[in-house]
């Protein structure tokens, strides 16, 4: 128990420290000081002596896309958290049924027929939850096998599907102009977020967030045997429902607003549950703060590193693979 | 103590899978404090009699009542208060610690939002001082042995709070020692009142633990009855295809000797 408050305590000193350092760098540097100026300024409703650009920088060029990574990568934490628990696997990520394919399904079609933004995450949100929904209703239609096992088969055929259709509509763009976009969406960035869209980013994320904390004790139970669970008095087949919804609306909300930035959803639930252990109702916030610390640390790189800025799904695979065949190398019988 | 009214029966049951039926023609009750055991060969149904008594599994046919309820009424919740499920051992997926297995046991008495409750973690505590295995309260459930595993499970099902505990094949991976232990538990278990209803592989189990054997195979219930009245060796060779002496020992106790001489004969029932 003292290891889990020392965890938590670690993260959550992580987080604040790292999102003080991604208000200062970047191309226009701030100094702490400046940092907490404009912060003070805003809060207490002091006067302020400090220049415009920086209230801008701070503010309107950086801190919706610091937001943006700390929500996005807690987002994805916390759907990795639950998908895992629930199918029982370890190696289990919150696009498993779908979500992220039918996302960038949705999306490409959007750059396709238009290039509005707003367009293009509207048919990325529903993209994803329409991949979803079809992948549970034919998963759980289907009688005489293992629940579990046919949303995973279901969740693998249809994301091929999906994936066909992708190559098709990127075969069929013009090579100049929406070819280049797709490519960039599928990458994932952070770059060009607006309040707003962080604004229904947040929304959904709340409210996919809600049930499983609401749920936090009995979303132990689904890593038990479905028999087992049921025998307990669990209800598994509407718990399997309200989870994969609510894991589906955090994840659809993230795609949507950052495209498809891969790993955090698997390697984040890993890291916090060997500190805390499996206990969902004290692995779930752990998972939230190492994802949305996770992101922004790797989000800040990206746009510092280089000249130009690097695609963050890259950075996180890069980061991630290693950590992730040490923990395989390392992990004893029991995750 | 006068037996109480039955707190399970049984009539008529057919029991199997969607579009597949395994077993018919199953009745019996159990009293408080009872214990009955289930005979019977691999894929004879011992497993889909309890499935079906524990709710997973539509009955084909005949009806189930817990403690004077029919049991296709109740909701999932009510049979969890009521009969405690002990499956066989298995490792799980996560290391989730004895302590926390046992506490799961809870579920059932917890509010749907509820986290447990100060209570919730006494019966639990309880449970594990019951099986004596405290000692491993904060060790990981993937991380002890078989026979442990088996223990913290029935303590699980101990923290249900049950009338009625449903033990899958307890037996089945413990080592000799650990067999004993187990069954001993189960004679103390229903000393304090709870009825249980147990599978295994081994009729002298049955002829050493359990108030009453039913015994399974051929799709119904060929034998129910005390024990030492229905194992004998002309069942035994029905049920399992062998030759089987009963043999009483200087002080009263019944146990089965196995010929091991003949060559098997192909069985009907095996699956």
């Amino acid at each position: 128990m003292n290891r889990g408050i020392a965890a938590y305590l670690l993260a959550a000193a992580a987080l604040v420290a790292l999102t003080a350092f991604a208000f200062s760098v970047g191309r226009y540097p701030v100094s702490p000081g400046e940092l907490w100026g404009v912060f003070a300024a805003k809060i207490f409703g002091s006067a302020q002596a400090l220049p415009d650009n920086v209230e801008t920088v701070i503010l309107k060029v950086r801190g919706p896309r610091v937001f943006a990574a700390l929500l996005v990568g807690a987002a994805l934490a916390a759907a990795g958290t639950a998908y895992q628990g629930m199918f029982r696997n370890p190696l289990v990520s919150p696009d498993l049924l779908g979500v992220s394919t039918g996302a960038a399904l949705g999306a490409v079609l959007g750059i396709f027929l238009s290039r509005d933004i707003w367009i293009i995450q509207a048919f990325a949100f529903a993209g994803g939850l329409a991949a979803v929904g079809l992948v549970y209703w034919i998963g759980s239609s289907v009688p005489r096998h293992d629940p579990l096992l046919a949303l995973v088969l279901t969740g693998v055929v249809i994301g091929t599907l999906l994936g066909s259709g992708i190559a098709l509509l990127k075969y069929l763009a013009d090579p100049y102009n929406e070819l280049p976009a797709i490519t960039y969406w599928l990458l994932g960035s952070l770059a060009s977020i607006t309040p707003s869209e962080l604004g229904a980013a947040s929304l959904f994320t709340v409210a996919g967030l809600a049930p499983m904390l609401l749920l936090r004790w009995r979303m132990n139970l689904l890593a038990l045997p479905d028999d087992e669970a049921r025998a307990l008095g669990v209800d598994t087949r509407k718990l399997r429902a309200v989870v994969i919804i609510a894991a589906t609306l955090m994840t659809a909300a993230a795609v949507a607003v950052s495209g498809i930035i891969g790993w955090i959803g698997l390697i984040v639930p890993h890291a916090a549950r060997l500190l805390v252990g499996p206990d969902f109702s004290r692995l779930l916030p752990l998972a939230m703060l190492i994802g949305a610390a996770f992101l922004l640390a790797v989000d800040t790189l990206c746009r510092t590193v280089a000249a130009i800025e690097v695609p963050p799904g890259v950075l996180t695979a890069l980061l991630g693979t290693p950590f992730f065949l040490w923990l395989f190398a390392v992990s004893r019988r029991g995750w | 103590m006068t037996r109480a009214a039955a707190m399970l029966s049984v009539e008529g049951l057919a029991i199997g899978f969607p579009r597949r039926t395994v077993g018919a023609g199953i009745g019996f009750s159990l009293s408080a404090g009872e214990v009955l055991c289930v005979l019977g060969p691999n894929g004879g149904g011992k497993t889909t009699l309890f499935r079906t008594l524990l709710g997973l599994l539509a009955p084909h046919a005949g009806t189930v009542r817990l403690d004077g309820m029919a049991l296709a009424e109740l909701s999932r919740r009510d049979i969890a208060r009521r009969i405690g499920y002990v499956p066989q051992a298995h490792a799980g997926a996560f290391a989730f610690s004895v302590s926390e297995m046992v506490l799961m046991g809870r579920t059932a008495h917890m509010s749907l939002f509820a986290a447990p409750s100060a209570r919730d973690r006494e019966a639990a505590e309880r449970a594990i001082e019951t099986l004596g295995i405290g000692h491993l309260a904060e060790r990981a459930f993937t991380e002890i042995s078989g026979g442990e595993r088996q223990l913290a499970l029935i303590a699980r099902g101990l923290a249900q709070e049950p009338q009625l505990l449903v033990m899958d094949e307890p037996t089945s991976s413990l080592d000799f020692g650990n067999q004993v232990r187990v069954l001993g538990h189960v004679r103390h278990l229903a000393a304090q009142g709870i009825s249980v209803l147990l599978s295994s592989h081994q009729p002298d189990h049955a002829l050493q633990c359990a108030d009453r054997a039913l015994l399974l195979g051929e799709g119904t219930c060929i034998a129910l009855g005390a024990p030492r009245d229905v194992i004998r060796p002309d069942t035994l060779q029905r049920l399992y295809g062998i030759d089987v002496r009963i043999v009483e020992t200087a002080d009263g106790v019944h146990t089965c000797l196995p010929d091991y001489s003949k060559r098997d004969r192909p069985h009907r029932n095996s699956a």
